[in-house]
């Protein structure tokens, strides 16, 4: 008898099974399983974390620094942070009660919606977006309801489309600028008219500070620093893309101390703490890193410029993102969806990028082009672009 | 131009002499004309001081043999350590040439084909020069980084080449 015949049904809880599946995954997988392709697929940096700060995480470790640490993580690198924040973000947190260690940012959305939603709980973010903010807000029980951004708004979140989008129900708004896919970035004036909007109708804004750092024009403070904010915004961050550590995992959250709270109480009784090598190396990251970090940003800005000037050459119609690492070309030119560009634009060129649907229901318009990948690996992909668009033009 | 579009500009092309102009003025969003005048402008004011490739020391015969060479000068007067200085930098053996600060006043990289031509050089140029009191010769074994260029091969860790 086949042993899946004997198991019972709906052992999988409804809203998990009820989860769409990502499909995303089989281009990924396929992706994965071919030699020698040119990726503009990855979202992470393509550095190697800084040397002084895997040097720091090798001395801790031989120091024999591997227990637990305090559930909030270690208070010197919440004080580090808290110091961080203010000089960066322009708002001030209390490092004892107002910060908490995630294991990365995703881990620290994930908390902030666990304690925030009650069943049925409207929360609003803004699509395209990172794959997992409908499915957190789902595994929370939240109703998601994703606002779309336009290309012809620069990609950015109207704030009219918000209050258009906030009933009784709505608890909640997720940003996330600069923004993956899009790269799109908030002004400060738009910033001011959404916390006008989260206070209006009482809202928490959870604001997802990723990439920051990786900001190329003039930056403007975080949302949570507006007047009026504090007490209702959580500001969600981590040492990821700016300091290349994706694979330490280190992330934090700061806000009022409620929230915080809450947030802690669900991580103490499922994560226990973030791992503490990555804790000291994050530390290490705060004081002596951000000369590294500027390297890395200024290598990310000549990249960007030239991968979005030859997308525009090619005839892909390309706006230049404010922030983070992705270029998103409009490939309508070519005739084709994003997932039938991806798929034959790997077939034929080995170059791989990923068809916008992954990050919104209507991403047939656009790729996500990743520029975290070595100046060499971009233009050879971009020769491979433009070939594969040269025979389209000739085909058409 | 910008202060910052000037650096950026300088520190792009000293880690790659070889980028091609429009690749660079694209890379930096700048129009091309303006990146030529301003490298131009470099070249002549000796703000760019020359290109040079970094090569491994034993791809070329004659010169796969190194030496760091700290000497200690009687300086004189008017020229200080200048005009010693300058007379060792134009041995074609000496290619780097360097007032230091501490134990000793001038450090020289010198390259020859063998430890012999290297060491005939020391004993029948360097040394006997009028206003050198000491020297000190540390063969070059193994060079582990050059100019910001790490030499030896890359680890083969390879990341994910998808992920969202």
């Amino acid at each position: 008898m086949n042993d899946s015949q004997s198991l019972p049904k709906g052992r999988i809880a409804q809203h998990i099974s009820d989860l769409p599946k990502s499909g995303i995954r089989d281009f990924f997988e396929l992706v994965l399983s071919m030699d020698d392709v040119m990726s503009l697929g990855v979202g992470e940096p393509d550095f190697a974390t800084p040397w002084g700060i895997r040097e720091t995480a090798i001395s801790a470790l031989e120091k024999g620094h591997t227990s637990y640490t305090s559930n909030l993580g270690l208070l010197s690198l919440r004080e580090e942070i808290c110091k961080y924040v203010e000089v960066e973000f322009g708002e001030e947190y209390n490092p004892e009660k107002e910060c908490i260690i995630t294991v990365g940012v995703s881990e620290a959305l994930d908390l902030a919606l666990r304690a925030l939603i009650n069943p049925g709980d409207e929360i609003i973010y803004h699509e395209p977006c990172y794959v997992s903010y409908g499915p957190v807000i789902k595994m929370a029980h939240g109703v998601p309801v994703p606002v779309i951004t336009e290309e012809s708004e620069n990609f950015q979140l109207h704030p009219e489309k918000v209050r258009a989008a906030i009933t009784d129900k709505t608890k909640a708004i997720v940003l996330n600028f600069p923004n993956n896919p899009t790269g799109a970035n908030l002004t400060l004036e738009q910033k001011k008219e959404l916390a006008a909007i989260a206070i209006e109708y009482n809202l928490i804004v959870l604001t997802d500070e990723i990439y920051a750092e990786l900001t190329y024009d003039e930056r403007s403070i975080s949302i949570a620093a507006l007047p009026g904010m504090r007490d209702r915004t959580l500001l969600l961050h981590g040492f990821s893309k700016a300091y290349a550590m994706t694979g330490f995992r280190v992330g934090f959250a700061c806000g009022p101390a409620d929230l915080v709270d809450a947030m802690m109480k669900i991580h103490q009784y499922t994560m226990l703490c973030a791992p503490i090598n990555g804790q000291e190396a994050a530390i290490e990251a705060l004081r002596n890193g951000r000369k590294d970090m500027e390297l890395m940003k200024a290598e990310y800005y000549r990249r960007r410029n030239y991968i979005v000037n030859r997308f525009n050459q090619i005839g892909l119609k390309c706006r230049m993102p404010e922030g983070a690492f992705y270029a998103y070309p409009n490939i309508e030119a070519s005739g084709l969806t994003s997932e039938e560009f991806a798929h034959k634009l790997l077939r034929e060129e080995k170059v791989a990028v990923v068809p916008a649907t992954a990050f919104c229901t209507n991403g047939h318009k656009h790729i996500r082009c990743s520029y975290a990948t070595s100046m060499d690996t971009i233009q050879k992909a971009l020769d491979g672009v433009e070939r594969f668009m040269e025979r389209r033009k000739a085909k058409n | 131009m910008t202060k910052e579009s000037k650096e950026l500009i300088l520190s792009t092309i000293q880690k790659n002499a070889r980028i091609n102009l429009s690749d660079l003025a694209i890379q930096l969003n700048l129009p091309e004309a303006e990146v030529e005048a301003f490298i131009t402008k470099c070249e002549k004011d000796k703000t760019i001081q020359g290109y040079y490739t970094l090569i491994k020391p034993e791809a070329l015969e004659g010169r796969s043999v190194r030496a760091l060479i700290s000497v200690s000068v009687q300086p004189e007067n008017e020229t200080g350590f200048d005009h010693i200085a300058r007379k060792l930098s134009k041995f074609t053996e000496v290619t780097d040439v360097q007032l230091m600060s501490g134990n000793y006043d001038l450090l020289l990289t010198v390259v020859g084909a063998s430890l012999h031509e290297v060491a005939d050089f020391i004993a029948t140029k360097l040394a006997p020069m009028n206003g050198i009191s000491h020297h000190s010769t540390h063969f070059m074994l193994k060079k582990y980084k050059e100019a910001g260029f790490q030499l030896e091969d890359k680890d083969d860790y390879e990341r994910l080449s998808v992920t969202p």
